[in-house]
């Protein structure tokens, strides 16, 4: 166990570290000034380019620099955005908390929806129940996110003017930033109209949410019908009725754990879908999220940002689908502990 | 064959339908939108863009006047939104002297400014508040000049500080301003947006605490609303000043939501989100007129939008040249495509609302076979490339620069000029056409006072060329001296005459193509009262209270 996980933590750390060196060349590679694309500072006197050069160390050799870059990334240093002289950290520390809210809830409901129907899809196959959830994840699944979310728009804010289509919160209720999870902040901040402002929050959660867990679910109810139909089938199920077990001894007992197993790795897969689709729905429903900052910053040309925007997001999302992909190798016997790791 | 009984799917199926149906209740029961407690007490105004500054003396941009100048400010003299006549604010009266060189205010008793949790006043309001205020955009030694970049455009392009000699303190409640030369709109400008009074106490404070700058960026004033927070491109909040000098019947929370598409902002108004928006775009017009629950404000707009030429770069240095361009577009159908009709003609700089304006005047009418023979006269091949930039925010003066400019861009074609058309985010925008780097550019100008000279001074004299407002980069001194003696005359009617001959100069040179005054829109929730459109700059919000 220590072994593969050793081995993770290896592929782990070898990506990011080509991750890094990559948005290392980024500055390079964007036009305009070096200097200027690493720091979003533009140096108005040869003081200050001095000063900064001392900090990226830029007339140093390459290898110098990146080490000088490193230190920068791991000390929070990352440079100020182009277009408002913000502190890029502290941006990106206020976007992103508010993507991992929305893509937390999107996964929740999908587990929650998606892997039951599947269940129910998959036992009773072929019938009309199961065509239901076949047809139900088939039409959800070609369903484009921005697509759904401009017709949830015009339906429930537009039309008949129940849901908000913007923001995360009535911005007349002012919840200090804490987590960055509008929920927890609500629920821990020390505000007069404490549940109305939950109450607002979800409401305005309701769309964005949805918009992204319908593609989402569909994808669970397709993998958890498929492997449910593979296990049902397999030899020690039919051992097991004919040991005399009941249908629900053998679901829970066999076939649930043996169907679910092949399912997380799949989860892990979906990890970089989830988060395109939230930077799309992020940019239609105004939520100020990362996805929503760093196209702003690419409308602006805004290089620093994009730079740091990059990496935070490929960062997250490998160390979100190797942690998965490392967890559900942990838990399956089935599966070769001692093989490589892959993802 | 199935793995399951018939009886057990039944139960399990009715416990699945069961489960769904309380996930549906609760997802319904959550959707419906209320006004609570906080809602109601607070309004929400949709803006369009980030203000660039927290203090309109930092920069001419509406966009900054509307997030501070009303709602943290107040001047010592206000425009009546009506009739453009002025009023008393911080100075209850003035007096000037005989020869029109010496102004005496007479400063207002028991003012209070904000107090904040960065800032706790010690004192009320008095002249030494005033002589800070003016001497830091005025005397460029003064500590606090340089401090944010020490522009102050709307000064700079009249030339405000050459104009004032001393600010002098009689009395704790009595200021004497005097001047070089008589300025006839000296009074309209000290009521415009940008002559804002900023507390002297607060500045000294951040100065001894070695953090000038604070003083934009978390404002302290004696307006109606403190200020809360700001976040680029998302909010800026304000709270009620209880202790405002003047009965406020304002709500407890203010709240700027900055949505810069225009199509969000109305469907935001629509949905509730927001209770007025900025700027609603000509397209929504219709929309918002037909909505019972929604009311649509319009003013004739103090405004114009125009074409201007940067006459320093060659070829555009050449009138013949700028009069061939003029005369090549059509701007009887740009009006109709860019504003939808919601425009009037542009001959001139001023709109008819002003009494400076010359119904008589003549005009460029679209011609382009005089337009190529100038442009061959000049010497200008076929095939010429130019560029023009487009202003990448909306404005009443020009609500899609970008679709005026496809339009010109064709038009010009037929007279054999390439055009390339530029654009940058609004703040580099406005820094690149200082700086002189286009050839000529769309973009216009809001009145700030109901006084011609504010449209004649900062667009196009000489010396409203480095502080930006002079796109055209045009320096004439027939024109200058024009508007000069404009200035230095009390009576209206001989005012008139110097500004009609200062448009026949325009009309001759044609450093700009006026094109088009617009009326302006704003649109606000019926649940909203006391929302009027101030023709003299940026929004206000003292007045306004939601209705049960």
């Amino acid at each position: 166990m220590i072994n593969l996980l050793a081995r993770y933590v290896n592929l782990v750390v070898l990506t990011i570290a080509a991750l890094i060196l990559i948005s290392f060349s980024l500055p390079y590679l964007f036009p305009g000034d070096v200097l200027t694309n690493m720091s979003g500072i533009v140096p108005e006197s040869e003081a200050q380019r001095a000063a900064l050069e001392g900090v990226y160390k830029l007339n140093s050799s390459v290898f110098v620099q990146f080490w000088y870059y490193l230190n920068t990334l791991f000390s929070g240093n990352w440079g100020v955005s182009f277009s408002s002289q913000e502190s890029l950290f502290d941006a990106v520390s206020i976007a992103f908390p508010a993507t991992i809210e929305l893509i937390t809830y999107a996964l929740l409901i999908s587990v929650v929806v998606g892997i039951p129907l599947g269940f129910i899809g998959g036992i009773w196959h072929h019938k009309p129940f199961d065509f239901g959830v076949v047809t139900f994840s088939v039409v959800s699944y070609s369903f484009p996110v921005f697509w759904l979310a401009l017709i949830f728009i015009t339906i429930f804010s537009l039309q008949l003017g129940l849901l908000p289509l913007s923001g995360r919160v009535n911005l007349l209720y002012d919840v200090p930033h804490h987590s960055g999870f509008i929920i927890v902040d609500i629920l821990v901040a020390d505000i007069p109209h404490k549940a109305d402002a939950l109450y607002d929050a979800l409401q305005h959660l309701i769309l964005p949410t949805l918009s992204i867990a319908f593609v989402t679910t569909a994808i669970f109810v397709r993998f958890t019908r498929r492997s449910i139909m593979d296990v049902m089938e397999k030899g020690y199920i039919d051992a097991a009725k004919s040991r005399g077990f009941t249908t629900k001894q053998i679901f829970f007992k066999h076939g649930l754990r043996n169907a679910l197993l092949p399912i997380l790795p799949l989860m892990a897969m979906q990890i970089s879908t989830l988060i395109t689709n939230a930077m799309v729905v992020e940019t239609i429903f105004s939520w100020p999220g990362i996805g929503n900052w760093l196209i702003q910053a690419i409308y602006q040309r805004d290089y620093p940002a994009i730079r740091i925007g990059m990496l935070v997001v490929s960062v997250f999302v490998v160390t979100l689908t190797f942690t998965i992909e490392f967890l559900s190798r942990a838990i399956d016997p089935a599966r070769d502990k001692f093989e490589r790791a892959t993802i | 064959m199935t793995p399951f009984s018939l009886q057990t799917s039944k139960r399990l199926k009715q416990k699945v339908v069961n489960s769904l149906l309380v996930g549906c209740c609760l997802l319904t029961s959550a959707c419906s939108q209320q006004k609570t407690d906080i809602t109601r007490n607070g309004i929400t105004f949709c803006s369009e863009s980030s203000p660039a500054s927290l203090n309109p003396q930092l920069d001419t941009s509406s966009t900054t006047a509307d997030a501070s100048s009303h709602q943290i400010y107040d001047r010592l003299l206000e425009f009546n939104t009506d009739n453009g006549r002025i009023e008393p604010g911080l100075a209850s009266s003035w007096l000037v002297s005989n020869d029109g060189l010496t102004y005496t205010f007479q400063l207002r008793k028991g003012v209070k400014f904000h107090s904040t949790d960065y800032f706790t006043p010690s004192r009320n309001f008095n002249a030494d508040d005033v002589i800070f205020s003016i001497d830091r955009w005025r005397v460029v030694s003064h500590p606090y000049h340089d401090i944010s970049g020490g522009n102050y455009p709307y000064f700079d392009s009249l030339g405000l500080g050459n104009t004032i000699k001393d600010v002098k303190r009689i009395n704790g409640y009595r200021v004497e301003i005097s001047l070089y030369k008589p300025d006839s709109s000296f009074l309209a400008n000290l009521a415009t947006d940008f002559s804002v009074i900023l507390s002297a106490e607060y500045a000294m404070a951040l100065m001894k605490d070695g953090s000038p700058s604070y003083l934009d960026r978390f404002p302290i004033g004696t307006g109606p609303y403190k200020f809360l927070s700001y976040r680029k491109d998302q909010f800026i909040r304000y709270q009620r000043h209880n202790d405002y000098f003047l009965d406020s019947k304002g709500p407890e929370n203010l709240v700027f939501d900055i949505t810069p598409k225009s199509s969000l902002r109305v469907a935001k108004l629509i949905t509730g989100e927001c209770d007025a928006v900025a700027f609603p775009s000509q397209n929504d017009l219709e929309t918002i007129r037909e909505r019972d629950d929604l009311t649509l404000l319009e003013k004739p707009g103090l405004n114009v939008g125009f074409w201007a030429f940067n006459t320093t770069k060659a070829p555009f240095n050449d009138p013949r040249v700028r009069k061939a361009l003029a005369l090549a577009i059509d701007k009887t159908s740009l009006l109709e495509a860019v504003y939808l009709g919601q425009a009037t003609r542009a001959k001139s700089l001023v709109p008819s609302a002003s009494w400076a304006h010359q119904s008589n005047m003549q005009d460029l009418g679209y011609n382009p076979v005089a337009a190529r023979k100038l442009l061959d006269e000049a010497g200008i091949p076929f095939n010429f490339t130019m560029n023009i930039w487009a202003m990448p925010v909306q404005r009443a003066y020009n609500p899609n620069a970008m679709k005026m400019a496809q339009l010109m861009s064709s038009y010009l074609a037929d007279v054999g000029v390439t055009v390339n058309i530029v654009s940058y985010d609004w703040a580099r925008f406005r820094e690149n056409l200082t700086l002189g780097m286009h050839d000529s550019v769309l973009i216009g100008w809001s009145a700030d006072n109901g006084d011609p000279d504010n449209f004649y001074r900062p667009l196009l004299t000489c010396a409203a060329i480095p502080s930006g407002t002079n796109r055209a980069r045009w320096c004439n001194e027939e024109y200058d001296v024009l508007i000069e003696s404009a200035l230095n005359t009390e009576d209206e009617n001989e005012r008139r005459i110097f500004y009609h001959r200062a448009n026949q100069v325009i009309f001759r040179e044609t450093p700009l193509v006026p094109i088009a005054h617009a009326y302006q829109y704003q649109a606000v929730s019926n649940n909203i009262q006391g929302m009027v459109i101030n023709p003299f700059g940026g929004i206000r919000f003292d007045d306004v209270e939601r209705t049960p």
